[in-house]
């Protein structure tokens, strides 16, 4: 009896484990569920919307000028942030404000990306720290899941901040 | 015969689920194992050069929380590289005060969320001397022994360079 009972423990230990790998598995190379809270990135994601973000484009290194991405934050590395995308590295970002009368440029160092929130008022991103290392990403936000009204994939940078070079694809 | 060898095809596939899995999480979540390239940490690692590189074993468990003591030897994502890893040891966390080698300013205090990381081969090392604090959230694991070759089986223990440290405790010294 003790025999079958250590039996049965040690399956359902096996199964947890082999399961448990798994779901690791999809949620570090597939993609997970986000819970957004903040006000930085109005009106493309509001505070308390669920969202998709999927990995394969970071593994793959194929994350892109406009994306939506989900990073770690760079002052605590339990904190994740989600901007958008405006420079890749080699880019060319206009720091200034839109009404200021000498526009000041800097270009986005080797190995890291530049990140804005889509609310420009209310938003600390790399104007304010600068520049992220591009491995600091976690994944790409493709799809809102909830509220149901707004389901469905995001829409393009609200701010007019993206300057497409020609080398871009479209 | 056809049916022992659907048999055996069923057994190696549910087996290939089963053991992909469970060692990618192994290696994500518990330990990997990496060669160093480079000479950047001599004396420490890979002390003779050549083509005999030594082979460590990074503890990725004991990160979990991004905790780090300042003399660990730390492989970290490098910020000038996305697809790299470099090893380096950690010389600072946030709060201290460090005097760089050959960074920027003389004098940087690491900012909150970072640290400072160094090879003990100073002008043959790419570390926080030329790409400035490194945030923890690119720290990839701890090595924690080295496992080749043989003759080099150890456990790396943290210890700061005599002359590398923050600065607050070179002042209790004098």
């Amino acid at each position: 009896m003790f025999r079958s009972v250590l039996g049965k423990t040690l399956g359902f230990v096996g199964y947890t484990v082999q399961y448990g790998c798994i779901a690791h598995c999809a949620f570090e190379y597939i993609g997970e569920f986000v819970v957004c809270s903040g006000p930085s990135m109005e009106p493309t994601i509001v505070n308390r919307d669920i969202v998709f973000s999927e990995r394969m484009s970071r593994q793959l290194f194929k994350i892109q000028k406009g994306d939506i991405i989900i990073a770690k934050s760079p002052f605590d590395p339990n904190m994740n942030i989600c901007k958008r995308v405006i420079g890749l590295e080699g880019d060319k970002i206009c720091t200034s404000s839109a009404s200021a009368l000498f526009k000041a440029h800097t270009y986005v160092p080797k190995g890291h990306v530049w990140l804005e929130g889509d609310n420009l008022r209310n938003s600390t991103d790399s104007r304010s720290y600068g520049p992220i290392p591009y491995a600091l990403i976690r994944g790409r936000v493709c799809l809102k899941l909830w509220p149901p009204n707004s389901f469905g994939t995001l829409s393009e940078s609200p701010t007019r901040k993206i300057i497409k070079t020609q080398s871009d694809s479209d | 015969m056809a049916s022992g060898g659907r048999r055996y095809l069923r057994a190696f596939v549910g087996g290939f689920f089963v053991a992909v899995p469970v060692t990618v999480t192994a290696l994500d979540r518990l330990a990997y194992v990496a060669r160093v390239e480079g000479a950047s940490m001599q004396p420490s690692l890979n002390p003779e050069g050549g083509s005999d590189c030594d082979v460590v074993l990074l503890n990725r468990w004991s990160v979990r929380n991004y905790e780090v003591r300042r003399g660990d030897i730390v492989s970290v994502m490098s910020p000038k590289n996305p697809q790299q890893k470099i090893i380096k040891r950690v010389i600072g966390l946030e709060g201290d005060f460090i005097r760089t080698l050959s960074y920027k300013n003389r004098y940087v205090r690491v900012p909150d969320g970072h640290f400072w990381i160094e090879g003990d081969h100073h002008g043959h090392s790419l570390d926080s001397n030329s790409f400035g604090p490194v945030s923890v959230g690119l720290l990839h694991g701890r090595a924690s022994h080295i496992i080749w070759p043989p003759n080099r089986w150890q456990r790396i223990e943290a210890s700061l360079p005599a002359d590398r440290g923050p600065l607050d405790t070179e002042e209790e010294e004098e």
